[in-house]
């Protein structure tokens, strides 16, 4: 590790920021979602492309509670906290009290009284983080639970997409696939939405519901309509592990609808963004030739997944420091 | 129980007789003897219970309780439901076969009267089970059953999975003439599901349960019941679709009689955005157009019956997330405020109506004798404070179970006292002391 690099300068981006958990996207306002993303790039380019070290958060102890399996996000939180100076404490299910038949509220009761100032918690049911940040006094954030929210994903998808157009707002932004078992989408469309984005969703029936136009998103079911008009193309995994009956009659015939292949970029924009979550299921959802190509930032994708969960640790702790001094002046 | 008693003060409100006046009402030898006696008819010694300001009514009649005795003693046992009935205004309710072993033979009947009497609460009918061991194949041995003593027969908690089934039995009870209560849903389409089936499910990413497994059992339920001339009982409702179609049938002079809960009345899926366990009850609590739908069902008669849906699970159950939490709740002791609150307060229903659908027309469903303060009946009576705001609060609940989605909330309509043949068996007054 390097040495310690110069503390960004954060006054005035900070100032309005006063959340303690970060559960979901759909209930931030757009100033919010902004100042995450701009606090995202101060910390960023003040550690070199998440590289160097800050001593912002040092003393200070993140635990991560994975009751679902993950590398990516999970090794993504370890190092943005170590990036500003936090340790960091890992839980698992396998192995764990839950597996002796600890609920897992009290299984992030005992970690929280281990003395830790974030809890960092995936879990297959939602609403999970929200019930642990009723239990617990220290901050929760929602590293994904089920399908409802993974709001650091969203982040980084729009922190991704800020980089290489400047703004959200105009672009037309398609979600495709798995868009009932995805909480990468159920984060991203209120994300995008809030900034400004044209959001649509498509796939099939079965995995797009109608419902969707009610609350203003756009539907659709064939790929090839859509992708001339669309500046972002944010491809979802399929989620075999979340599905009850099979959504499609075959693999073979999904791809053929709606994976992003070389012939499919044909009709595409000529500076179109190709995304994805990850993991992503190569020849599904899109081809390698797609996956590697010029128009995919996948990789970068993951880097600023650092560089946001950074900007979350960070702000969600300025508002814990302050909600403790409130508390014991006894205000 | 041989005392006599005289109820004095009160509003007398009694659907059998289309009663609903100041009255006063005798009582001797568990039955109901003289409303409005004179002076002259009194008997020497009597006891006088003050109603004044509260109505005095049939006491209520649930359609179908949990009582989790035997095997889930942890969740309710029979004393424990029967007092959570009493303090709910109930004096007898039907229990349904939610324990293990199950309630499928003269055995198991006995066991759940023998221990009724012994609680001495609410009165407790047994609801058999329709499919041997509840496993949804043969008949149970209904006959046989009804011997003992049960007064209808259901494979609830379950759904009648089985068309085949159903048919049989509908017509194999005509000859008992007992009801069969389905409790309809799909399984197969409601599999994993914890909560309605709508924009909110969708948002939150929880699995929903459509309306359609509800809708299409409903209507598979009503066909039989017109080709078969059987008496079917389907509840608890929840779905407009099931309201459509029941009154579609009814208007065409099929007889079938249906149920709904309270909370349905009350409470829309808007409350999941919690996403506390105490929400996860079953039927769902639906989006708002089903609860508007399911109140005018009730004052049109479409819908029959409210029953309390009481479906306790303990404590530790109901402390994990929404998928491993089970569905349930504790609402025996909720249900007459819940459903006065969304009726009555409202302006849908008045008291009668109300009465009505939680005494008198249940014990006609059930065919037991009780819903009715006519001269003969059994004194089963509750007394009701109609206008007693109050604010639901789980920790004084009798029930086992305190998980409630109406904790915290002001209600209306409270329970002053209940008799069951004659002899006060609640009275607030001294049990709030």
């Amino acid at each position: 590790m390097a040495s310690d690099s110069k503390l960004p300068d954060l006054t005035g981006l900070t100032d309005s920021w006063n959340r303690r958990h970060l559960l979901d996207l759909e209930s931030l306002s757009a100033d919010e979602i902004r100042t995450l993303l701009d606090v995202a790039q101060e910390l960023k380019n003040a550690t070199e492309g998440c590289r160097r070290k800050l001593s912002l958060l040092s003393g200070k102890t993140c635990a991560n509670l994975f009751f679902e399996n993950s590398t990516r996000t999970r090794n993504s939180f370890s190092l943005a906290a170590k990036r500003l100076g936090a340790d960091t404490v890992e839980f698992g299910s396998s192995g764990s009290s839950t597996a002796k038949g600890e609920t897992f509220a009290d299984t992030a009761k005992t970690i929280e009284a281990m003395g830790v100032d974030w809890v960092v918690t995936r879990h297959s049911t939602p609403g999970t983080p929200n019930l642990l940040a009723r239990e617990l006094t220290c901050c929760v954030i929602n590293a994904g639970d089920g399908p409802h929210e993974h709001p650091t994903q969203g982040l980084l998808d729009l922190l991704t997409i800020r980089q290489h157009r400047g703004s959200i707002e105009g672009l037309t932004v398609a979600l495709v696939g798995d868009i009932a078992h995805s909480r990468t989408a159920r984060s991203n469309i209120w994300g995008l939405k809030k900034l400004g984005a044209h959001v649509i969703i498509c796939g099939p029936p079965t995995l797009v519901s109608p419902r969707w136009q009610e609350l203003g998103f756009e539907v659709a079911h064939h790929l090839d309509e859509i992708l001339p008009r669309c500046d972002v193309l944010n491809l979802l995994r399929i989620q075999f592990e979340r599905q009850n009956a099979r959504p499609f009659p075959s693999v073979h015939e999904y791809a053929a609808l709606y994976a992003m292949n070389a012939k499919r970029m044909r009709l595409a924009s000529k500076d179109i963004l190709i995304m994805a979550p990850g993991p992503i299921n190569r020849g599904v959802e899109i081809t390698p030739e797609v996956a590697d190509g010029p128009h995919s930032v996948i990789l970068e994708q993951v880097t600023n997944g650092i560089a946001v969960r950074m900007s979350a640790l960070y702000l969600l702790s300025l508002a814990d420091d302050r909600y403790r001094s409130q508390m014991s002046v006894g205000v | 129980m041989n005392k006599t008693v005289l109820i004095t003060g009160g509003t007398l409100v009694d659907p059998s007789q289309n009663l609903s006046r100041p009255g006063r009402l005798l009582i001797s030898e568990g039955r109901v003897i003289a409303i409005d006696p004179k002076e002259a008819d009194l008997p020497s010694e009597y006891t006088t219970i003050d109603a004044t300001g509260c109505l005095v009514a049939p006491g209520l009649v649930d359609l179908g309780v949990e009582l989790r005795e035997p095997g889930f003693e942890e969740d309710e046992t029979i004393l424990s439901g029967s007092e959570a009935a009493l303090a709910g205004g109930y004096t007898s309710i039907l229990a349904t076969a939610s324990t293990y072993p199950v309630i499928d033979s003269h055995g198991s009947v006995e066991f759940v009267r023998q221990k009724a009497v012994q609680a001495n609460g609410a009165k407790i009918h047994v609801i058999g089970c329709l499919s041997k061991g509840q496993k949804g194949e043969q008949m149970a041995q209904l006959g046989l059953l009804s011997e003992a003593g049960a007064v209808a027969f259901s494979d609830a908690p379950r759904a009648i999975h089985s068309d085949a089934l159903l048919k049989r039995a509908l017509e194999y009870c005509r000859m008992l003439n007992r009801p069969i209560f389905d409790r309809p849903e799909i399984p197969e389409m409601a599999s994993g599901g914890v909560m309605h089936e709508g924009q909110i499910s969708l948002v939150l990413g929880l699995r929903g349960l459509p309306t359609e497994a509800e809708d299409l059992a409903v209507a598979r339920d009503v066909r039989l019941a017109e080709a078969t001339d059987g008496r079917l009982h389907v509840g608890p409702v929840s779905t407009m679709g099931a309201v459509d179609m029941l009154r579609r049938v009814k208007s065409r002079g099929v007889v079938v009689t249906a149920s709904v809960c309270p909370h349905n009345l009350m409470q829309s899926d808007r409350v999941m955005r919690s996403f506390e366990s105490r929400y996860k009850v079953h039927p769902p609590l639906r989006s708002p157009n089903h609860v508007a739908t399911l109140c005018q069902a009730v004052k049109d008669k479409t819908i029959d019956a409210i029953q309390s849906g009481h479906m306790p699970r303990s404590r530790e159950k109901m402390m994990n997330d929404l998928d491993e939490t089970p569905f349930g709740m504790s609402s025996l002791e909720t249900s007459l405020a819940t459903a006065a609150t969304a009726l009555v307060r409202s302006g849908i229903l008045d008291w009668i109506e109300l009465i009505d659908r939680m005494s008198t027309r249940p014990a006609e469903i059930a065919g037991i004798e009780a819903g009715s303060l006519k001269v003969g009946m059994p004194a089963d009576v509750v007394i009701i404070d109609p206008n007693a705001g109050w604010k639901v609060d789980p920790s004084e609940f009798r029930s086992t179970c305190i998980s409630t989605p109406f904790e915290g909330m002001e209600l209306i309509g409270r329970v002053c006292k209940t008799l069951v043949n004659g002899e006060v068996r609640f009275d607030s007054s001294v049990d709030a002391a």
